[in-house]
């Protein structure tokens, strides 16, 4: 590489596919050694010698030759340039690796060496495994080569490079070439400004409102346009003339639409239609320069398909553009960034049916175009058309970015008669667009933002994809599933099998010193998405009729009467309206998460078949059986143990019947029906999971202070220090006070929400987030009573709780973690206003790790 | 848990040789261990008049649930049936009836050396379980016991004396009395009937369960008028075994995780129809209408979206003219079933190559539908809710779009030619909702206008003048214009 400063510099795109061209023995290992990593360079020996452990076996040859389209097929699919060392010297085995190149749309390039039979014979002979090599082998390459090199072009490839002799060879340096649409380094900030027509008053009008000052903007800022300047509207001259002063002065970058192809071949003299408007713009030049219509050429002729902006995160075309076509450069790509994808159909007024690409979009940069007139520019998928129809009279669109803030400005007049009216919808409507299997389906690592990678098994995924589909309510109305929580680590106290103190504990070892214990309610958990009315649940959610949704912990509507829902519903919003929420919170949803009461509204199907059967079947059971051993007493036969034993037995069964007994009572329609809600999950642009609970809770008390109707209920709570034994000693009073009562336990969380471990206050563990693991969000500690339901009548009996002290909480810890990051993944999702397939996958991730087999009792 | 023997006597024939029958002394308690925990013998009452044997068995729960550990990770119990909430400490179960077989193992075959002539004869009984768990209720313990020659008193328990709108739970008390019987006889009966009525969930099975089942039925099983169902259920348990060891345990922790019952979301597959099931002659006729439909449209690759158990995957492959089969459900333990009965794992190659099973569902779109010339929704969209009833339609027909798309469903005003169907019922307890004609027909007219297909309608099962069809048909068309674009392409 040093001494090459005399010799040739040969450009190459960052992403292609380099075939080097040359005889056996032209030297192609060595200079693709010098010039590239050696991670990009496939050799045809090599891939011989994989199939047949031969590099020589030219038997071999077919086989290798697959395998190495392969391997290239992989690397040119990730975008990684990648570069075949084999002979290449016939015709038909280059017209094979430019058909790969087209079918990942990268550049094909041709490197030849063009080195003398001699040195390549004398080279050969030098190597064992090739003495042998036939002279005349050697004569047919070069032969073939000089055949091939005139046409190489012609074949196909993009950029040729020719080295002739031993010393060009030697001499030559690859440099590295970016893509002419790689612009990821402009950061912008832009504005990008949709399809203009010849509308030159309305682009004046958008560019003033924008802020720039004869096409120069003073922050800085630079504008995108996404092509079509041209055609139908009253001045495409004017429209150009800005246009292209402003991308020469470098204010502007401007991509090309199908009219400014269009008029750019008519302007090479090509033959085309004078439909769809170009009539109007043909004329209006005529007026202008002959130096300014071939300055206009000049210019259609240079724009480039589509750009890569802002570190990849921005794409900016004509007619959309999906993922895998992102950066790439083939004739293809051109063509599907001018004019879209079609389905092959054609619609009631004759035009071809648009594929609804964005559907399918699943990319994470956002795609900015235009193209297909629309009423008005929406998200879908992250990606955005800014076509809203200037020329049919709509109006004239710019995006903010990275703002993502819309600006228009209506159009003059109609200047155009549209062929069709502008519609939105895709084919399936606004209601039938559904996800996508492949969001969900199979084994899946999904990105948190909290918890960096949460795998899902295969397995888990299955099991989730019937319950999702078959009992769950529509994807839309559900962004949220609660996780799992894990119970207080086991005590040792005797007696108990959970007491607070470990949980108090735990948390002081966390380093977390402050929690809030809330009482735990006797209900099943309720998420509840609550819409200010169905304009709001229509204008976010996309649904049509109801108002949101009120759901368990899997997915399920709680009640099969949509009306009773929608009741609960306008109860809660109510509530909300009195509280003054709504505007407090600037948001038009509430998504709460709650407990809804009684357990047996939902559980009534469990309570009877399992719970009152065992309390039916122990009731019928020990008065027979006790007076049977006090009959057998009686008569003088020691059965004083057993007869003492079945008499604890008894009374055990009586208590586990009071205990499932607190969790019933009878409702009538919605009479005795309660909602204790405790957290505030999202509301619109913001998750509320961060939110310190005591704050939380004052919000929660306000909202079941004004609720007139007796559904909402308060959650109690008491906070606590751990470091603090009083104050320790006081949380572990109040939760004997309250399971004495019968109470089902409480739930001990840190109080500044989402905590690392080790962080003393959420706040610092928002900065430092990186450094330290999630810590538990919640720790439930169940009351000695209640624990009966789930262990077992007589759990209690010293030998039972000697046994069930075995118990294995890290992967219940493990799964609750995952799942809370899961959740608010799917919370900061929404918040955010990601497509609905990102808020789903995190959701759906939730409940198939639901599916994890975990020990069901804890 | 806990039953009594009781027999009465007279001061020359002793109630009390009731202790040499049974080989348990009257004046002493005794206790034996089983598998599952400890039996006890005792009597709370022994003269001649009268003499009572108790037999109590302390079932440890907390065993039955452990047994399983080590499976799970960390030790914990896998599968999410072992509850320690259970009623086997209490209920007069299985386990009980193995209990009874361990501890009067010769008393059951009639063996007694001290008094072999009273072990031969009848003796006056009175047996009492007062909590019996009887599937099928007292009505059904009557019809077990009676022609035995027993006298029945059985009283339903309640579910709960505070919650009277629960109902009666699964568990009865019994009293059985007869002076017919031998003691041998009447233990024998018990064995066999105790699990007969116990509900379907066990927890033990042993190879030889019809050995046992003839050894303890001689005699009695034979001419009993009830020896079908007696046997059937009696062996069943093997089959809940096979059942509980395909159970999708992670579909079982879903169920758990929403306090659910494990068959309110595990029903995709009928327990009933899992053994080889005739099927009804409605069935038949619908896959008839089904296959003479998709011969009419010509189609080759077919699509049975909610194949369910497979039984239409397996009629179309018996037609070379269907070249590509693939049947789609939700569920993966229907297409395991399906898997079985198609045996794809001894299929030959070129068999194989023309069916594929898959999980999938039309809740969503998915690529691999697409490109195919027909489509089966056979009796599946009434397993939808109402609301998600847009997605299918636009994964089905906006997404997948094959060419011809078959779609049946119940005629619910047919519901009323069904004998045993009460009134304002659906045939299915999974049916989300059953239409009228002129509901389906208006859905299917709405949907193929949006979608670009033409439809028809065609009766399936006998047309009833008056309320139509039990099953409706509808056959949508790709429009002709757009069939003319796929050929072009």
């Amino acid at each position: 590489m040093n001494q090459s400063t005399n010799g040739r510099v040969l450009p190459v795109t960052d992403l292609s596919l380099v075939v080097l061209v040359g005889a056996s023995g032209s030297g192609k290992s060595t200079f693709a050694r010098r010039n590239f990593k050696p991670t990009e360079v496939i050799s045809s020996d090599f891939c011989r010698g994989l199939v047949s452990d031969d590099e020589n076996d030219q038997g071999a040859t077919r086989d290798a030759f697959d395998v190495l389209h392969y391997i290239a097929g992989k690397r040119l699919a990730a975008g990684r340039r990648t570069v075949v060392d084999a002979t290449s010297v016939q015709q038909d085995s280059r017209r094979q690796l430019i058909e790969l190149a087209k079918q990942y749309d990268v550049l094909p390039i041709a490197i030849v060496l063009d080195v003398p039979e001699e040195v390549c014979a004398e080279r050969n002979a030098a190597r064992t495994d090739r003495a042998d090599m036939p002279r005349r082998v050697i004569q047919r390459h070069i032969r073939e080569l000089r055949r091939s090199v005139r046409r190489l072009e012609r074949e196909g490839f993009r950029k040729v490079h020719i080295l002739r002799g031993v010393e060009d060879v030697e001499n030559a340096t690859v440099v590295t070439e970016k893509r002419f649409n790689d612009l990821t380094h402009l950061t912008g900030p832009f504005d990008i400004v949709g399809d203009i027509h010849g509308c030159a008053s309305e682009l004046e009008a958008l560019l003033g409102k924008l802020g720039y000052v004869d096409g120069v903007h003073p922050d800085g800022r630079t504008a995108v346009f996404v092509g079509d300047l041209v055609d139908r509207g009253p001045d495409s001259p004017g429209v150009l003339r800005r246009v292209m002063s402003m991308v020469k002065s470098g204010q502007a970058l401007c991509v090309p639409g199908n009219h400014e192809n269009k008029y750019g071949r008519f302007l090479k003299g090509r033959k085309v239609q004078h439909t769809h408007g170009l009539a109007e713009t043909i004329e209006q030049m005529e007026t202008e320069s002959e130096e300014f219509r071939a300055e206009v050429r000049e210019f259609i002729d240079g724009l480039v398909s589509h750009y890569v902006l802002d570190g990849g995160r921005l794409v900016v075309c004509h007619a959309g553009l999906p993922e895998k076509y992102h950066g790439r450069t083939s004739g293809r790509v051109r063509s599907h960034a001018l004019y879209g994808d079609t389905t092959g159909e054609t619609d009631e007024f004759g035009l071809p049916v648009r594929y609804p690409w964005a559907e399918d979009y699943r990319g994470r940069a956002a795609v900015v175009y235009g193209h297909t007139p629309v009423p008005e520019a929406t998200w879908l998928n992250n990606t955005i058309c800014l076509d809203t129809g200037a020329v049919f009279g709509g109006e004239l669109t710019a995006l903010r970015w990275p703002e993502r803030e819309l600006v228009d400005v209506p159009a003059e007049q109609v200047w155009y008669e549209p062929t069709k009216p502008l519609r939105t919808e895709a084919p399936g409507g606004h209601d039938g667009r559904p996800l996508d299997l492949a969001d969900v389906h199979g084994r899946r690592a999904v990105e948190t933002r909290h918890q960096g990678r949460v795998a899902v098994r295969e397995e888990n995924a299955a099991a989730a994809l019937e319950v999702m589909s078959r009992f769950a309510v529509d994807p839309r109305l559900l962004p949220y599933l609660p996780p799992t929580m894990a119970p207080t680590a086991t005590s040792h106290i005797e007696g108990y099998l959970e007491h607070p103190a470990e949980a108090f504990a735990q948390y002081k070892e966390d380093g977390v010193e402050r929690v809030v214990c809330e009482e735990k309610h006797m209900g099943s958990r309720a998420v509840a998405l609550v819409c200010r009315d169905a304009e709001a649940a229509r204008k976010r959610f996309g649904v049509d009729g109801p108002t949101g949704s009120l759901y368990t912990r899997t997915g399920r509507p709680f009640f099969d009467d949509e009306s009773v829902t929608e009741t609960i519903l306008d109860r809660i919003r109510t509530a909300a309206g009195e509280a003054g929420l709504w505007d407090e919170l600037e948001t038009d949803w509430l998504l709460l998460d709650a407990e809804l009461m009684p357990w047996s509204l939902k559980a009534s199907g469990l309570l009877r078949s399992q719970y009152a059967a065992v309390g039916a079947a122990s009731g019928a059971v020990f008065p027979g059986a006790l007076a049977a051993l006090e009959g057998a007493a009686a008569r003088g036969i020691d059965v004083s143990d057993l007869l003492a034993r079945q008499r604890e037995r008894a009374s055990d069964a009586a208590a586990f019947t009071e205990a499932y007994r607190r969790y019933c009572w009878t409702t009538d329609g919605l009479d005795g029906v309660r909602l204790a809600p405790f957290q505030i999950l999202a509301v619109q642009g913001r998750s509320l999971t961060g939110l310190p609970h005591d704050e939380q809770l004052a919000l929660l008390d306000r909202l079941v202070e004004h609720d007139g109707s007796g559904l909402l209920q308060t959650t109690r709570r008491l906070y606590v220090d751990t470091g603090d034994p009083e104050s320790v000693q006081a949380g572990v009073d109040w939760w004997l006070e309250m399971t004495g009562r019968g109470g089902e336990g409480m739930v001990v969380k840190p109080l500044g929400a989402v905590v690392r471990w080790g962080s003393p206050r959420s706040s610092e563990a928002e900065s430092g987030g990186e450094q330290g693991r999630l810590v538990q969000p919640g720790i439930k500690c169940r009351g000695r009573e209640y624990l009966r339901i789930i262990y077992g009548p007589e759990y209690t009996r010293p030998d039972n709780l000697a046994r069930l002290r075995k118990r294995f909480l890290n992967h219940k810890r493990s799964l609750a973690v995952r799942e809370y990051a899961l959740g608010l993944e799917a919370l900061d999702r929404l918040a955010e206003g990601e497509p609905l397939w990102r808020v789903h996958e995190a959701v759906f991730g939730v409940l198939a790790l639901e599916s994890e087999p975990v020990d069901p009792r804890l | 848990m806990f039953l009594t023997l009781t027999t009465t006597g007279s001061p020359e024939r002793p109630a009390t040789d009731l202790g040499f029958l049974l080989h348990k002394h009257p004046e002493k308690s005794q206790a034996f261990s089983t598998s599952y925990g400890k039996a006890h013998v005792l009597y709370p009452e022994a003269d001649a008049e009268r003499c009572t044997a108790a037999l109590l068995l302390e079932v440890d729960a907390v065993a039955l649930v452990r047994r399983g550990k080590g499976k799970g990770r960390g030790g914990a119990p896998d599968a999410a049936l072992a509850q320690y909430v259970n009623d086997r400490p209490y209920a007069a179960s299985s386990l009980l009836a193995v209990a009874l077989s361990a501890v009067f193992s010769s008393a059951m075959r009639g063996v007694c050396h001290a008094r072999p002539e009273r072990a031969a004869e009848p003796l006056p009984l009175r047996i009492e379980v007062p909590a019996l768990p009887a599937r099928g209720g007292p009505e059904l313990v009557r019809r077990l016991f009676e022609p035995l020659g027993w006298a029945v008193t059985v009283e339903p328990v309640p579910l709960d004396v505070q919650f009277p709108e629960w109902g009666d739970s699964r568990y009865v008390s019994l009293v059985l009395e007869s002076e017919s019987l031998t003691l041998a006889e009447a233990l024998r009966h018990l064995y066999v009937l105790l699990p007969v009525l116990d509900d379907a969930k066990h927890y033990w099975v042993a190879s030889d369960e019809v050995d046992k089942l003839l050894r303890a039925g001689e005699g009695w099983l034979p001419g009993h008028p009830e020896h079908k169902l007696i046997t059937s259920r009696y062996l069943s348990r093997r089959w809940s075994l096979t059942r509980e060891a395909m159970e999708r345990l992670e579909l079982v922790r879903l169920a758990e995780a929403d306090d659910s019952e494990v068959e309110d979301i595990d029903n995709a597959v009928e327990a009933e129809s899992e053994t080889e099931e005739k099927p009804t002659p409605l069935a038949v006729q619908r896959r008839d209408a089904i296959i003479t439909a998709l011969k009419a449209s010509g189609a080759a690759r077919v699509l049975d979206l909610g194949c369910g158990q497979g039984q239409l995957v397996q009629a179309l492959l018996k037609d070379p003219a269907f070249t590509e089969i693939v049947g789609v459900d939700v569920s993966m333990r229907a297409l395991t079933i399906a898997g079985r009965r198609l045996k794809l794992d001894r299929m030959g190659e070129r068999q194989a190559s023309r069916v594929k099973l898959f999980q999938g569902s039309l809740a969503y779109t998915d690529k691999r539908l697409a490109g195919y010339d027909a489509a089966v929704l056979s009796e599946v969209i009434e397993h939808l809710d109402l609301p998600r009833l847009p997605a299918l339609e636009y994964a089905v027909f906006g997404a997948a779009r094959p060419r011809t798309v078959l779609v049946t469903t119940p005629n619910v005003e047919y519901n009323v030619r069904w004998e045993t169907l009460p009134a304002g019922h659906v045939r299915h307890g999974d049916h989300r909702f059953e239409w009228t004609r002129e509901e389906f027909r208006a859905w299917a007219e709405a949907v193929a206008e949006r979608h670009g297909y033409g439809v028809e309608f065609v009766p399936v099962g006998l047309d009833d003048p008056e309320v139509g069809p039990p099953t409706q048909m509808a056959v949508f068309l790709r429009d002709v214009n757009d069939e003319k674009e796929a050929k072009a392409a």
